[in-house]
């Protein structure tokens, strides 16, 4: 080992934690949509990640009619590029909700083979429309580089903005399940479905909504993702799995776990990939998981419901 | 759907001069056509029962058209279809039109080796230009020396391989790697290294190589030495070694779809080429396009070719591929590697007067080619190319700047004290 300026250590271990921060904030953003829709529903979407890259290419798709037709608008396009990404991966959300989903709300395993298939009508449709190749959204100005505070240190702002967008997500999520009208339906849907529907609660539109939202958030993952990486048709296969990861392990039906989780496994593969080497950090950190899932099959903070 | 497709159609003219003139030409063109088939039977050329007949010989298309390797493979494609168009235009060969049948290996190795089945055993091609990762060519390399078939690969590669069934014609380890480190050497006085590739074997063995000759031959340090899968995204804590190792070069060899993650977060973090120096193997302009050149601006690649070459083949060349691509097209080392294909290919049938494998494989060795972009090559004998290496570094429109342009490197697979 080389010897360091205690400064230099200083300058690499708040790096090393920004990392893992990012890391985190990119694994919260992918668990969100999944686990409204599979921890508050029980629907495994094996498309979630199509929706993502659904928001992706809405983003890409924006890109492309602001430099070609508005260029005017190129510094600004981008967060509006994200609203509108929300939007058309929860619309998305609510045709295959309405035309898919709701016939299989008591078939766990149906669902599964369902949207597996329907991941792959999305893929072959991205690849039919954009192509096999992977392709990158002109990015604005500010969202390049990086901030400096002293010599040593580069946050990049892409990860900063990554960052802010899943912190205002989450409060967003958290505000809306647990302090509005309709988040309050939704949780009562998910406990008791029989006694909500007695007491009035339209299920049926709650469940739409509910997995319009998840894959509205879906959309926004995907959409910000875009600043990290290229957007290929298979792009969505890549999320999915650490997507399904991370909601499983923080236990399912429970916001705090999913947060957790995103925590727990983004700073371990963040620091293990430090002092591991690139895939021996993933393999550590897999194996970490399953052996925690095996003790604890639950996941970290499973939901106490009376069943 | 092509968001950006111009194209300029011919203007309609019917006169009637012109239309007899035109028949004309096509009537000789046919007749020349059909008098080279007669010169060259198909009982004597084909004795191996291959698909030709006497007016077309079938050959075979295996890259990528979908998948991580999609973003790389795509030129290749494009290149060979615009070589053989232009071998059809001239009369095909040995006077029979060829005609491709296209196969995508998804970027899944195993697809490949099964498509390379198909296309031999089935459609009995006479020969097939693909691949590009090695991990692809070392899974139907087992196929084709089975079936005895005849693989054109165009991608610079480890080395450490050689088969009387695959032409090789990209760069091998010692003309891409060492040439390539011994310019880094001496231009920037590097003396510590930290090497960075995709997870498969190409990049581990061209590590391994790059080792041998930094610790052996430069007398330098390999400071670190890491691999990540395919499709990788997320370099933080790669880059924040980088940063704590300070060493004098980064060489990368990262693959496909992750190198647009990898110099956007290296340009994110302050990583540029005012203060680091890095070259890379990997990039070509065809990843540089979904990169971005101002990503990349100052950075070096060590290939044999670059779409910025003055010379008067290159220019007929890109003129061609663009008239035919779309003015926006890219061509990168392996898009002209595998434009060479095609060409060898014609020349050594001529050369042998058969399109049979084993005739075809011994007569390749020595075919030269003063025709191609990157200016003339020589099959040696051990199916690999004479070729030169240039090191280019990337300006922000997307091409590189040829800094050096070597002699001809002759082609060593199994270069002793590399193994």
């Amino acid at each position: 080992m080389l010897a360091y300026t205690a400064s230099e250590l200083y300058s690499i271990t708040l790096m090393q934690g920004f990392a893992g921060l990012s890391l985190f904030s990119v694994l919260l953003l992918m668990a969100l949509g999944l686990a409204i829709i599979f921890g508050q529903m029980g629907v495994v979407n094996l498309a979630h990640g199509e929706f993502m890259a659904l928001g992706a290419y809405t983003v890409y798709l924006c890109s492309e009619i602001v430099q070609n037709h508005l260029p005017a608008l190129a510094p600004y396009y981008f967060i509006i590029a994200v609203v509108i990404a929300f939007f058309t991966a929860g619309l998305a959300g609510l045709l295959v909700e309405w035309s898919l989903i709701r016939f299989l709300y008591k078939r766990p395993l149906d669902t599964l083979l369902a949207t597996w298939g329907l991941s792959l009508i999305m893929q072959q449709g991205f690849r039919l429309i954009f192509g096999g190749r992977e392709v990158t959204p002109v990015l604005p100005g500010w969202l390049m580089g990086s901030f400096k505070p002293t010599d040593g240190i580069d946050i990049p702002i892409n990860g900063v903005f990554v960052m802010g967008l899943t912190l205002l997500l989450t409060f967003g999520v958290w505000l809306f399940m647990y302090r509005s009208h309709m988040g309050l339906q939704m949780r009562s849907t998910v406990q008791n479905r029989v006694m909500s529907g007695a007491v009035g609660i339209n299920t049926r539109l709650v469940d739409r909504f509910t997995f319009c939202l998840g894959c509205g958030i879906a959309g926004v993952a995907g959409a910000a993702f875009t600043t990290i990486g290229s957007t290929g048709p298979d792009s969505g296969s890549r999320y999915i799995v650490d997507t399904f990861l991370v909601v499983v392990f923080g236990g399912t039906a429970s916001l705090i776990g999913t947060i957790a989780s995103a925590f727990g496994i983004a700073q371990a593969q963040s620091i293990l990939e430090f002092f591991l080497e690139g895939t021996a950090g993933k393999v550590a950190v897999l194996m970490g998981i399953i052996i925690v899932l095996m003790i604890r099959p639950q996941g970290l903070f499973p939901s106490k419901i009376r069943s | 759907m092509k968001l950006k497709q111009k194209r300029m159609l011919p203007p309609k003219v019917f006169s009637p001069a012109l239309t007899a003139l035109a028949t004309l030409v096509a009537g000789i063109g046919v007749l020349a056509g059909t008098l080279r088939a007669a010169e060259y039977p198909t009982d004597k050329v084909n004795t191996t029962g291959l698909a030709v007949t006497d007016t077309e010989v079938v050959v075979g298309q295996l890259h990528s058209a979908t998948g991580t390797m999609a973003i790389s493979e795509t030129g290749s494609i494009q290149a060979e279809q615009l070589a053989i168009e232009q071998i059809n235009a001239m009369g095909g060969v040995l006077g029979r039109k060829i005609k491709i049948i296209v196969e995508d290996g998804a970027s899944d190795w195993p697809t490949f080796a099964e498509k390379a089945k198909k296309l031999l055993v089935n459609d009995k091609v006479a020969s097939v230009f693909g691949c590009w990762t090695s991990a692809s060519r070392k899974a139907v390399l087992p196929v084709f020396e089975k079936e005895n078939g005849m693989l054109y690969y165009p991608t610079f590669y480890e080395g450490l391989e050689q088969s009387k069934n695959v032409i090789y014609t990209g760069q091998e380890a010692t003309q891409q790697i060492i040439a390539g480190l011994d310019w880094m050497a001496k231009e920037k006085k590097a003396k510590t290294f930290y090497l960075i590739g995709s997870d498969y074997i190409w990049p581990r063995t061209s590590a391994k190589i790059a080792r041998k000759h930094i610790e052996n031959v430069l007398k330098g340090t390999v400071v670190g030495e890491e691999f990540y899968a395919l499709g990788h995204t997320q370099f933080g804590s790669l880059i924040n070694k980088i940063k704590l190792k300070k060493p004098d070069v980064i060489y990368a060899i990262v693959v496909g779809g992750s190198n647009v993650s990898f110099y956007k977060q290296l340009n994110a973090a302050g990583i540029t080429s005012d203060k680091w120096n890095l070259i890379t193997i990997s990039v070509t302009e065809d990843e540089v396009l979904g990169i971005g050149g101002d990503n990349l601006v100052g950075f070096y690649s060590a290939m044999k070719y670059f779409q910025s070459l003055d010379n008067p083949n290159n220019k007929v060349f890109v003129e061609a591929f663009k008239k035919k691509y779309g003015e926006k097209s890219v061509i990168g080392d392996v898009t002209q590697a595998a434009y060479l294909g095609p060409w060898l290919w014609k020349m050594t049938v001529e050369k042998a007067g058969s399109f049979d494998v084993d005739k075809i494989a011994a007569a390749s060795a020595g075919i030269e080619f003063d025709k191609a972009p990157e200016g003339y090559v020589k099959v040696h004998p051990n199916h690999h190319l004479w070729s030169k290496l240039r090191i280019g570094q990337w300006q922000t429109d997307g091409q590189a700047r040829v800094l050096y342009g070597s002699e001809l490197i002759e082609p060593d697979p199994f270069p002793k004290g590399y193994q």
